[in-house]
């Protein structure tokens, strides 16, 4: 049995009499231990997917087909409290901007604690020591003094790194992250994934990862998904996408990724020769 | 995607319209003299001579609220345009230029707004005298601070976006930047704070009136009316009804406008 | 060939942050693609900041070889004036200048066209472009006033990846015809490798590496530049 099923998912926004469908049909699986990726362009609804799983859309959006099965049972179907046991205890998210996502006002220790005291029973020091062994998990630099800062006072990464061990401390069987790389600097952002790799790994946390990097999806997800326009277009192992693409769209992506193998701007000096 | 109609916006509109109609008709038109005494007419009930009854002077209410209308505008008027206008200016140089003049200008602005409004309208009138054009040159003062304050937000917001520099690169003068690039920005949200800012005229002018420091008898004024009338409340009422009815249709009808400006902006 | 630009030992403090730019030197010559990579906090912001004299310099000097630089801004939300539409934006540095309306007009459409937009494109506002259509009209901003020399600050880093090749090919074919050089600025390395001549890499307000784009790429000196290539080595 996957450990999430998304079955004929359809999400759609509503504004005044008007409605546009952002996601249409869309179905994909999770086995546990995988890292799959979603991959598209702005528009493509690899967003609204990764909100709907969890509940979180937006109050003018909503899931008026399909369903979202996880660990055998259909999460699409809860009320907001079932969710609740779900979210940050089973499934784990982890955002784009850790900035938006961290609250200024609170230290970093403090938040890394916020899911256990909802979901665990344990002393204060217990609570402690187990947000600092996450913290440590993440590679996060002096992770007791780390503890007592603020976001502010950290950088992009540091920041990331603690939203990270925030989505694991309850041990999430998923681990849901929505660009998590892109605010990022290109040297962190290859610690973050490396991190994300390692985790996999050794916690066997499976993960669904959404990017419009292609690069970045291809180093890191066993499977990837292709989006556009809501839709599915193409589904495959990294390696099937990456080398050896069948639909028009997933070629012309691949085609537009930069990369180094031949120089634009030589080429068409070449050509001109 | 249509867009729902924005109800606030037109019923706003369409009040102030009918009130501005019968203001405008009121300057070449009344039913009767509204400063003309008559003593064998007092304190009618409304019926077809006098739409609205007669007061305890004898004077014909209908004349008296539609003049009454037209000093209430145009006080609003005057007023939300004169604090409106310096203060934009204020808030626009400020805002755009920083530095001690923003410094001087932001402290005189705290100043004026630790007052409670109404207080230092009173102590302007005290110093200036009471009557109509004082009332607005006060109440101008007043609602300078808050106009300047908020251009000023909007032009901090504006200044270091990435079209003011392109228009730096294209050559544009700083007035120009200021006035024709980055004010249309603001236009919406400064029309909205003038929207508030007539019915905070409205409302202050007829309390002002009503403490007796506005609009001096015999003009006929919404707010005057209403302090006059109430002695006679049991026994006449419609002499207060009828000022009263249209000081909250006024009030009314620029607050829908207002909101109804803030959802467009939304949009 | 003549130079376009000259820096030579450029100094920049920012107050309550000190150093901001050591002792930068490069130059770029007339048709040329040099790029400028670099984490955040490098100073590469400021470095175009000072090349266009929006910052005062303490140190060095920058020479221009050309009349006036230009820049092509990175997000293309708040690169346009969102209360004027895009004919109005076009001919505002024509009106600057004193062109006659007529001429005005048609230089405007002369332009829009040339960046791959229509007549249509004209009467829209801001907001109803895509972002990819708000660089075209940024392209054609710093075109219309005759830029020879373009400062572009990562202009591609919010578009969708199929748009981004449009918007290269785009700055690629209107350097060929006008000898334009251009100042391109990225984060991300493979688009530099794309685009450019020759590339500087800066951090911490310093130039650590300098060289031809192949030969940096295949045998970069600088400790630092090998991170950033291991960063996106597959």
């Amino acid at each position: 049995m996957a450990l999430l099923e998304v079955k004929n998912l359809e999400v759609t926004f509503f504004q005044g009499n008007a409605s546009k469908s952002v996601v249409k049909d869309l179905s994909f699986c999770t086995e546990q231990g995988e890292i799959v990726g979603i991959v598209g362009e702005s528009g493509s609804g690899k967003t609204q997917t990764s909100l709907s799983i969890l509940q979180l859309l937006k109050d003018n959006a909503k899931i008026i087909k399909g369903s979202i099965f996880f660990d055998g049972k259909e999460i699409s179907a809860y009320d907001e409290k079932k969710m609740q046991s779900i979210r940050g205890k089973e499934i784990g998210m982890v955002f784009q901007e850790p900035m938006t996502a961290l609250n200024p006002l609170h230290t970093v220790g403090k938040q890394v604690e916020e899911s256990m005291k909802l979901h665990l029973h344990l002393s204060k020091e217990d609570r402690k020591k187990r947000a600092i062994d996450f913290m440590k998990m993440v590679e996060l630099p002096n992770p007791e003094d780390v503890y007592h800062k603020y976001p502010h006072q950290l950088s992009g990464g540091m920041r990331q790194r603690v939203m990270i061990a925030s989505a694991l401390c309850m041990e999430p069987k998923l681990l849901i992250a929505d660009e998590p790389t892109t605010a990022l600097d290109v040297t962190v952002q290859a610690q973050i994934l490396r991190l994300l790799k390692k985790i996999n790994e050794e916690k066997k946390v499976s993960i669904l990862f959404i990017s419009h990097d292609l690069g970045v999806v291809h180093k890191l997800c066993d499977r990837v998904l292709v989006m556009q326009n809501g839709k599915k277009v193409e589904e495959g192992s990294s390696e099937e996408i990456f080398h050896a693409p069948k639909e028009a769209y997933t070629k012309e992506l691949l085609l537009a990724i930069p990369n180094r193998t031949t120089s634009l701007r030589k080429r068409r000096r070449e050509g001109m020769e | 995607m249509k867009n729902r109609k924005n109800y606030s916006l037109i019923i706003g509109i369409t009040i102030v319209s009918i009130l501005f109609l019968l203001f405008l008709m009121g300057i070449f038109y009344t039913p009767y003299d509204p400063d003309a005494m008559n003593g064998s007419e007092k304190m009618l009930a409304p019926s077809i001579q006098h739409l609205f009854g007669t007061d305890q002077f004898g004077r014909d209410i209908f004349s008296r609220v539609l003049k009454g209308i037209g000093t209430t505008f145009l006080i609003a008027i005057s007023t939300v345009c004169l604090g409106a206008g310096i203060g934009v200016l204020i808030g626009v140089l400020t805002g755009y230029f920083g530095g001690w003049l923003d410094e001087v200008l932001m402290r005189v602005n705290d100043a004026i707004v630790a007052f409670p409004s109404i207080l230092l309208a009173l102590i302007f009138i005290s110093v200036l005298g009471a009557g109509k054009n004082n009332v607005v040159l006060a109440l101008a003062i007043v609602f300078i601070p808050s106009f300047a304050r908020m251009t000023r937000s909007e032009f901090l917001a504006n200044r270091d976006m990435d079209y003011v520099k392109s228009a730096k690169l294209m050559g544009v003068s700083s007035l120009r930047i200021m006035l024709v690039h980055i004010l249309p920005n603001a236009i919406p949200t400064i029309l909205s704070m003038m929207a508030i800012g007539f019915n905070n005229a409205i409302l202050a002018e007829a309390g002002m009136s009503y403490l007796g420091i506005g609009v001096q008898p015999p003009e006929a004024s919404l707010g005057r009316m209403l302090s006059e009338s109430q002695i006679y409340l049991s026994r006449a009422p419609w002499i207060a009804i009828f000022p009263g009815l249209a000081i909250v249709l006024l009030a009314l009808s620029f607050s829908l406008i207002s909101e109804g400006l803030s959802k467009k902006g939304e949009r | 060939m003549k130079s376009v630009l000259e820096v030579k030992n450029l100094g920049v403090s920012y107050k309550g942050r000190g150093r901001v730019l050591k002792n930068i030197t490069f130059s770029i010559k007339k048709g040329e693609i040099l790029g400028l990579v670099g984490e955040s906090g490098c100073g590469k912001s400021t470095l175009s900041k000072a090349i266009l004299s929006f910052i005062p310099i303490e140190e060095g000097e920058i020479i221009h070889g050309t009349k006036r630089p230009q820049m092509v801004f990175q997000d293309p939300f708040s690169s346009l004036n969102p209360s004027k539409t895009i004919g109005w934006i076009l001919e505002e540095p024509l009106r600057v200048s004193k062109v006659p309306k007529e001429e005005r007009k048609r230089r405007v459409v002369e332009m829009i066209e040339k960046v791959g937009l229509g007549k249509e494109h004209l009467k829209r506002y801001p907001k109803e472009l895509s972002g990819g259509q708000r660089q075209r009209v940024s392209i054609a901003i710093s075109l219309i006033q005759g830029a020879e020399f373009i400062i572009a600050d990562e202009p591609v880093s919010a578009l969708d990846v199929t748009v981004q090749k449009q918007i290269m090919e785009l700055m690629l074919t209107l350097q060929e015809e006008n000898q334009l050089s251009y100042l391109f600025i990225s984060h991300d390395l493979n688009v530099i490798y794309q685009m450019c001549d020759r590339v500087i890499v800066m951090k911490d307000g310093e130039i650590v590496e300098e060289g031809e784009v192949e030969e940096l790429f295949a045998n970069p000196k600088h400790d630092y530049t090998k991170v950033l290539l291991d960063s996106i080595m597959e």
